[in-house]
């Protein structure tokens, strides 16, 4: 039964985006304007730390935006009626596990936008990807709990911003330290570290949201 | 009236300021006599680390009590916290700028995370800042500073550990740690670690009560 209303508040997330299809376009957007511009001012990436760091800097700022709203479409009304329904740590877990299927997808776009216009230098993909994913995980379950804070605190999104930026860089000069490992193509012998570290974090992450979120939650 | 502990940290740092300059330490490469700010810089770190950690301590207090008292104890010693930031980042600069040659650099992941933790603090205080309401800005700020704290343990004490440091001790650079067999260091850097954190609770006293005070007039 848990998991079922689990997978019905993740099912909900998902309708209500889909219903809404112009916050997801707005996405697609930003995320092809933003990879657009900074190709035109770069024109020609030569240097892969540069690369590799532009690209994390435009992956945060997307993330940063996607996830801020997960908390603020939540009105008071309804949070009451989610308060009688459900249990919290279902709430949270609905809010991270939705978002990390949306940053997955989306950090997968990006990349695929980003190396179309500035070019790919990544040697080692698989281990690239494995970055992209686990980090746009650990991202999510930051950022879901991030929201909520700023949603209790007036809702304001520079707030957001504030918040989470200092919070999110530990993880990402992991992934920043990981990806660059991958774009030089370096043995797995070398990076299986960050990526136990970046894994662990997840789990820090989702259990301190978890935790944390019982006591967000009674207004 | 004035408790024994109070004494007791004006003493040792005292003793540890003067035997600091003119004790005997152990003369390595590089280092030379810049060794000498292991006495200055490392306790004022400990110190900050200290009120930090208490500041967490109350923030749990705080969701598991629901008191307001908690609240403001926790918010005190952070503030507390980024005051001791402030003579351990000038130390360390100092320190740098005669051994690295330079006032600071991005190489080094003690440093980032130190400006990191400078800014979650003060994220902190913003997200305070932003709410009105008692009650909630208490359980509001005490859920960020567990989260952020957890995180800057993270960053401070386990990112460092994997990659090269140039602070003494990592990635090849010489070391206190090695070489204080002579325990004459010894006999200066742990009492001034304890004097400078028990500095730290007078600052975080004084706070404290401060604002304790305050708390209870504007209720009335």
């Amino acid at each position: 039964m848990n998991s079922q209303l689990l997978s019905q508040l993740i099912k909900k997330e998902f309708l209500l985006e889909f219903r809404q299809k112009s916050t997801l376009a707005g996405i697609l957007v930003y995320i092809v304007a933003t990879v657009f511009i900074s190709a035109l001012s770069f024109k020609k990436i030569i240097h892969p730390t540069v690369w590799n760091a532009l690209f994390w800097t435009i992956f945060m700022f997307i993330s940063v935006n996607v996830s801020s709203k997960s908390f603020m479409q939540e009105i008071k009304g309804k949070g009451l009626y989610n308060y009688l329904y459900y249990h919290p740590r279902q709430f949270i877990l609905s809010k991270i596990m939705y978002n990390m299927i949306l940053m997955a997808v989306l950090s997968l776009l990006t990349f695929f936008f980003y190396s179309w216009f500035v070019g790919s230098m990544v040697q080692d993909m698989g281990m690239f990807l494995l970055a992209l994913i686990f980090s746009s995980s650990a991202f999510s379950g930051i950022l879901s709990l991030m929201s909520a804070i700023a949603s209790k605190a007036n809702n304001n999104i520079s707030l957001m911003a504030i918040l989470s930026f200092p919070v999110l860089m530990p993880l990402l000069l992991v992934s920043v330290k990981l990806s660059k490992h991958a774009i030089d193509g370096l043995a797995w012998s070398v990076s299986y570290k960050y990526l136990l570290i970046l894994i662990m974090l997840n789990f820090v992450v989702v259990a301190l949201a978890t935790l944390l979120f019982n006591y967000l939650w009674k207004e | 009236m004035i408790k024994w502990w109070k004494i007791l940290s004006a003493l040792l740092i005292l003793y540890t300021l003067v035997l600091g300059m003119l004790g005997p330490v152990p003369h390595l490469d590089i280092l030379n006599e810049t060794i000498r700010n292991l006495f200055y810089h490392v306790p004022i770190w400990f110190a900050m680390l200290f009120q930090m950690g208490y500041s967490v301590v109350y923030a749990i207090k705080q969701l598991s009590k629901n008191d307001l008292q908690s609240d403001i104890i926790s918010n005190q010693a952070a503030q507390t916290g980024l005051f001791f930031a402030l003579p351990g980042l000038l130390t360390g600069c100092m320190w740098a700028k005669f051994t690295w040659g330079t006032w600071w650099t991005f190489q080094d992941p003690k440093l980032n995370g130190v400006a990191i933790a400078v800014l979650i603090y003060l994220a902190y205080f913003i997200l305070r800042s932003s709410i009105d309401d008692e009650q909630k800005r208490a359980r509001i700020a005490a859920v960020y500073n567990i989260f952020a704290f957890v995180m800057m343990f993270v960053f401070i004490m386990i990112l460092p550990r994997l990659t090269d440091s140039l602070h003494p001790g990592n990635g090849g650079n010489p070391a206190f740690g090695k070489y204080d067999l002579d325990s004459n260091m010894r006999l200066v850097f742990y009492p001034a670690v304890i004097g400078w954190v028990l500095l730290s609770l007078w600052i975080l006293d004084v706070k404290k009560r401060l604002a304790i005070l305050t708390h209870k007039e504007n209720e009335q």
